[in-house]
């Protein structure tokens, strides 16, 4: 096989292929939840407030056996440029679904049985990676609302552009359709075990491509968590890097 | 006994076959890793997490003071700001309580000071049978973090004593992080309620017992007198000091 260039030769922002945007993060920013924390890389920024464990209703989701956990994902109508109908929607429902499945990896509800711990992401400025940014604040705001967790989750979305391979796509990149056009991959791993929590994949890439993505994702995470325990170590102080 | 630190779910606390891990840690390998969000504690070869925040867990002994929320044929609900609520049954009660008379006795809204007899398959049994338990009239309520309650209670309940002497007022800890103070007048009332968010905001600062005196002689002006308040409250001091036991 002959090797193709790529048409997607630069990033629009000038960063290295492998190169996160700029990170923000900042736990406890919601003083009366039991536990909140922001995240921001680049133009994305996630707030995620978490309350309890505490009483759950409707009685008919209790279980016996264990807490529950209940995400609930949201953009703010004025998180893009032209406006975002607010309340639920179709996609918010499904990313709420898999970042609850994401967060269900680590965290423990087995000694706090017929309750919930709800876990309310809000998106007030979106630009591409809300989800991921999404859990990476769910991840911290859960640590600090001293729910049981047996390690850290981070998430970073890792994507192909015609046939370059990148970490932290933004929207501009998600918007290239030159080529073999855009492939987002959100993926979310545990911090400690690096186990992979979610992986989504929208568009068309080859299996060593993907296997090349993820070892990229690796690195990011590894950042990620690194800003994430800066943060949890300084409650209320903004950490750059 | 090593510094303490700000301890992140999943970290390695200490690497070593001689470690035990203790509550909120684990064993994974030769480390122990931490659970959960919190001060790391090594107390010989013992590791645990000193958790900062989270709900409180009820556990058997423990005082609390909660609010009726329910009113059932058996008994009574009791909210104690945990992930579940308590039950108060009518034979807890130190005396008989006819068919219908429930809400006499207890009624929505009531504040009731309870002890945790037991908290099996997800029950938290409540009893008021001792003496000095039973519903909360008068004073007020000061509503702290639960995970701060062993600082305000002190070593053999040494800062609430201190507390008592400087304001004296009665005060009876919640171990859910409810306080309940009664005074004389409102402003010793109001001096215990500035003592205790002194003593939660200040929780981390080693020699805390004489931090707080200094604060209350030069702060707020008060005399701490030398009394002993070893007949008070008997009933509610007993389980804290069990729990401080624990905690220390």
């Amino acid at each position: 096989m002959t090797k193709v260039e790529s048409l997607y030769k630069k990033r629009s922002d000038g960063r290295k292929f492998d190169e996160l945007r700029p990170i923000t993060a900042q736990v406890g920013v919601v003083p009366s939840a039991d536990g909140s924390a922001m995240y921001q890389s680049g133009k994305t920024r996630a707030v995620a407030v978490v309350r309890g464990p505490r009483l759950l209703h409707p009685k008919h989701m209790e279980n016996p056996q264990r807490g529950i956990l209940r995400v609930t994902y949201q953009m703010m109508s004025f998180s893009v440029w032209d406006r975002i109908k607010p309340g639920n929607s179709r996609r918010g429902q499904e990313i709420s679904k898999v970042s609850e499945w994401a967060l269900n990896e680590v965290v423990n509800l087995d000694a706090f049985p017929n309750s919930v711990v709800d876990v309310i992401i809000q998106i007030p400025q979106a630009d591409a990676g809300t989800r991921v940014a999404g859990l990476n604040a769910a991840a911290m705001a859960l640590a600090q609302a001293g729910v049981p967790m047996s390690e850290m989750v981070c998430a970073v979305a890792v994507g192909k552009m015609d046939r370059t391979l990148v970490v932290d796509v933004d929207k501009e990149e998600e918007d290239f359709h030159e080529g073999e056009g855009p492939t987002d991959v959100p993926i979310c791993m545990t911090s400690r075990s690096n186990k992979i929590a979610l992986l989504q994949l929208d568009g068309k890439i080859s299996v060593p491509e993907l296997r090349e993505l993820v070892k990229m994702a690796r690195e990011g995470c590894k950042k990620i968590n690194e800003i994430q325990i800066k943060a949890l170590r300084e409650p209320g102080k903004e950490i750059k890097g | 006994m090593e510094e303490r630190k700000i301890i992140i779910p999943g970290e390695t606390i200490v690497h070593g076959d001689e470690f035990l891990p203790g509550d909120g840690a684990r064993r994974e390998g030769q480390d122990i890793v931490a659970c959960k969000y919190g001060l790391s504690d090594v107390n010989d070869k013992l590791v645990r997490v000193i958790p900062l925040s989270g709900v409180y867990v009820p556990r058997r002994g423990n005082v609390i003071i909660g609010t009726v929320v329910g009113v059932t044929f058996k008994g009574w609900l009791i909210d104690f700001g945990s992930h579940i609520n308590g039950f108060l049954n009518v034979t807890e009660v130190p005396r008989y309580i006819g068919r219908g008379e429930l809400r006499d006795h207890f009624d929505f809204g009531d504040v009731v000071c309870a002890k945790v007899f037991g908290t099996d398959g997800g029950n938290v049994d409540l009893s008021v049978k001792l003496r000095g338990f039973g519903r909360i009239q008068g004073g007020q309520l000061i509503k702290v973090n639960p995970n701060k309650v062993p600082r305000v209670i002190g070593k053999e309940g040494s800062m609430v004593s201190l507390i008592k002497a400087a304001t004296n007022c009665d005060i009876t800890v919640g171990q859910n992080g409810v306080i309940w103070v009664v005074g004389d007048k409102i402003e010793d009332e109001l001096n215990a309620r500035k003592i205790t968010e002194f003593i939660c905001e200040n929780s981390f600062l080693s020699g805390l017992t004489e931090k707080v005196e200094e604060y209350i002689k030069n702060d707020l002006k008060l005399e701490i007198k030398q009394t002993k308040f070893e007949n008070a409250e008997v009933a509610s001091e007993n389980p804290q000091e069990e729990q401080i036991g624990e905690q220390q």
